[in-house]
């Protein structure tokens, strides 16, 4: 077992230790092991990669090293040479042995795995070339690429902790001070001031305060924390320690949806390590603090989101937000004095502690200050995390690092804030993205889910989905939002299914304004906003739902055909194999149909078919 | 008591016993271990799990039923979930869901009578950029069709009849 640091001085003698002990040649290969990659087979190319350096004998010169998440997950599996910057895009098993023996001892590059720019044709030879990470400002994400995060080493070696070991110079009245004039802005959602946060936790009165961190994150379409709690657990840590001194809290909870079980484990090891360093328990770094974390479970309820009701998860109740009269910041977890923040929220306190408020303070906008971390999915060529400076345009996000559409579509919408934000047409591209410009224009930051959408997307199938999504999540307290949204779900099913009128978008237009107005908490009141904010930049859409009985998109089964293009079809038979229904009927070698009567609309004919021969209208 | 529900209350302890300092904020992650133990959470592991925390049965009850992530009926021996989230969702996750509950005939959040596949849905699991994904035993597979789908769960559910 590692002996306790005693002091900073300790802890900065441990750093410089760290430092000795690995060459300063060394060569670090990152392979990324994040949740996509991962999926992509990650796992099996570190195994080989660690394998083949081992084999070598190079073990002392090169280190096969499994990061967390390095965000560029549409080039996944990826791989990182540090410290030249070069980066490899769908690396194989195959691909590993050349990569070692050409790039690594050679210095060679091997051309066919480097990513291409789509605008100019050319080979990127770092990362800094590559459209993605180009538009970036990598503040948090970047040492996601360049440590292990099972490894505090790593964490300490890249200056890790010595922003708490400056907090303690600083001491908590002007760690708080330093955090207030920041500017940071809670990155969960709502985007309340964390300084102000702190300030009254810090003045409420009470001997045992808490610190949370809110790592439930629900929102479907964002994970960036996620990729911060796996990729690296420390810096989140050292947040949560951070605010625990300014705020003189004693106990702290991640609380982590159970959909997360790398990022659980990550954290919780996290934790032991911290506490074999002295970095949490009693005296952290010989100093009076004292603190300590413990991880929680949540049970897979969207609405523990809330802060009231993951108090109440905490406590081992149902997660049913409560009315919060006094705030949790006076009376919390336990009754006791809470200060909850979202996980990129902590683990931009240590970066504010270490360069200033100035230096935080020069990024983004006035109002909303630092970078954001948004996770960029849905029909968007290069899918991933992205993470820019607040204020930065929506085109720059969805057309720069994104790289736009692909498979030649046209941009339809981008739905930003989650199941509580809303949907924005193309028009509105050219938007900063920062948290009061987003809820002026009908939407809301959220956590930083940004899904585009194409023409292929039906909005009012969208916001269909989030309405079935949050009727489900609704803990059922309030009548409007638990009826409420179950009624408004099946109002857009009329639309869709094609026996809606222009009296039921009415209907939908007054039921969700009673379900904004009379809502206990913001899961109700916020679960209108795709609705209506798809009414409002797409009203169309719904008029050819219910005038036209068409779905532009062909989206909607009831609303669309599928048929067979005589001229493309040679009659490879293979939809004919695969149709569920037996439905689609034809020759071999002659163009086949589709019996309307037996067709269930799976789509398995079109993704089946390599001719692009099956129509939808 | 038979010999089965002792074995079950020996298991449940082992489980309670990481748990020492008795305190109901536990409550949600004894419920995780217990169904980890178990697939599922039996009503021995819920009325020891009270006792043990000093909380009403009906608590803990209230708290089980609460959560989609536990279950309490007995579950399949494989998992195939198919992610339900936003990104998934418009590159045509519902039809990967509508195909597995077609070749299974079960309807998500059920399980095959034969206790061999559970399918369910899940909102997000965090790796939208492969959408749309099926989980399956905890092994993601990214970019799927239908398709793809029906032959990876007709190819396990086989292999399975084999043995």
């Amino acid at each position: 077992m590692t002996a306790k640091l005693a002091d900073p001085g300790a802890l900065a003698r441990y750093r410089d230790a760290l430092g000795d002990l690995r060459s300063p040649r060394q060569e670090v290969i990152a392979v990324c092991v994040g949740t996509g990659c991962r999926a992509n087979g990650a796992i099996a190319v570190y195994e080989a990669l660690r394998a083949k350096v081992e084999a070598l004998g190079a073990v002392r010169e090169v280190e096969a090293r499994a990061t967390g998440c390095q965000g560029f997950c549409q080039g996944g599996p990826l791989l990182l040479l540090v410290p030249e910057g070069i980066v490899y895009e769908h690396v194989r098993i195959e691909d590993v042995s050349e990569i070692v023996e050409k790039t690594v001892l050679g210095g060679e590059i091997v051309e066919r795995l480097l990513c291409v720019d789509s605008a100019t044709n050319l080979q990127c030879r770092r990362d800094e070339e590559i459209p993605f990470y180009r538009h970036q400002q990598r503040l948090l994400l970047r040492d996601n690429g360049l440590l292990d995060p099972t490894s505090i080493d790593d964490y300490i070696a890249l200056g890790g902790y010595s922003a708490l070991s400056r907090a303690l110079e600083m001491g908590p009245v002007a760690v708080l001070e330093e955090v207030k004039r920041s500017g940071l802005r809670g990155r969960g959602g709502a985007g309340f001031p964390t300084g102000r946060k702190w300030e009254a936790c810090r003045n409420a009165s009470g001997d045992l305060k808490y610190v949370v961190c809110n790592a439930d994150e629900g929102d479907p379409g964002a994970f960036m924390d996620d990729a911060l709690l796996e990729g690296n657990p420390h810096s989140v840590l050292e947040g949560m320690i951070i605010g625990a001194l300014a705020m003189g809290a004693r106990e702290g909870h991640v609380y982590v949806r159970q959909e997360y079980p790398v990022a659980v484990e990550r954290i919780t090891r996290a934790i032991s390590q911290a506490r074999e360093l002295g970095l949490l328990g009693e005296a952290i770094l010989g100093s009076e603090l004292y603190f300590d974390v413990q991880v929680s479970r949540g049970g897979g309820a969207f609405v523990c989101g809330e802060a009231s009701a993951m108090m109440a998860s905490l406590e081992g109740r149902r997660g049913v937000p409560r009315r919060r009269l006094i705030h949790l910041s006076e009376r919390g977890l336990w009754g006791r004095p809470t200060n909850l923040n979202n996980v990129e929220t902590w683990a931009n306190v240590p970066h504010i502690v270490l360069k200033g408020s100035g230096w935080f303070s020069s990024i983004g906008t006035e109002g909303s200050t630092g970078t954001k971390i948004f996770s960029l999915v849905g029909k968007v060529s290069n899918t991933g995390l992205v993470e820019v400076p607040m204020g930065t345009t929506l085109r720059e996000i969805v057309f720069g690092a994104g790289g736009g559409i692909p498979d030649g579509k046209a941009f339809k919408a981008v739905q930003t804030g989650g199941p509580s934000g809303g949907c924005l047409p193309a028009d509105r591209l050219d938007v900063p993205v920062d948290f009061d410009t987003l809820e002026a224009e009908g939407s809301m930051m959220g956590s930083g889910g940004m899904i585009v959408m194409d023409e292929d997307t039906c909005m009012v199938d969208v916001a269909k989905y989030f309405l079935r999504f949050l009727a489900s999540e609704s803990c059922g307290n309030c009548t409007s939002c638990r009826d409420g949204l179950a009624l408004l779900h099946d109002l857009l099913g009329d639309i869709t299914e094609g026996s809606g009128t222009r009296q039921t978008i009415a209907l939908v237009e007054e039921l969700a304004d009673t379900v904004e107005a009379t809502s206990l908490c913001a899961l109700g009141t916020s679960a209108v906003n795709p609705v209506l904010s798809t009414l409002r930049y797409f009203r169309d859409e719904y008029l050819a739902h219910v005038d036209e009985k068409r779905c532009p998109a062909g989206v909607c089964k009831a609303l669309i055909t599928f048929s067979i293009d005589a001229e493309r079809c040679n009659g490879c038979t293979l939809c004919a194999a695969r149709c569920p229904q037996d439905a689609v009927i034809g020759e071999k070698k002659q163009p086949h149909t589709i019996t309307q009567g037996l067709c269930i609309k799976c789509g398995i004919c079109r993704d089946v078919c390599k001719r692009d021969a099956v129509l939808v209208q | 008591m038979s010999e089965t529900q002792a074995t079950d209350t020996g298991r449940v302890a082992a489980v309670l016993a990481r748990y020492p300092r008795h305190d109901p904020g536990d409550l949600v992650n004894i419920l995780h271990d217990l169904q980890a133990e178990f697939r599922y959470l039996t009503e021995t592991a819920l009325q020891e799990a009270a006792a043990y925390l000093g909380l009403p049965p009906a608590q803990v009850y209230g708290v089980t039923t609460f959560y989609h992530g536990f279950h309490t009926e007995p579950r399949g021996e494989h998992t195939c979930t198919v992610c339900m989230g936003t990104a998934c969702h418009v590159r045509g996750a519902p039809r990967l869901l509508e195909q597995l509950e077609r070749d299974t005939g079960v309807a998500a959040g059920g399980t095959t009578p034969d206790l061999s596949l559970n399918v369910e849905e899940v909102s997000c699991v965090g790796a939208c950029a492969i959408g749309p994904l099926v989980i399956l035993d905890g092994d993601t597979h990214g970019h799927m069709t239908a398709d793809d789908l029906s032959r990876l769960v007709t190819k396990l559910l086989d292999n399975e009849g084999r043995e």
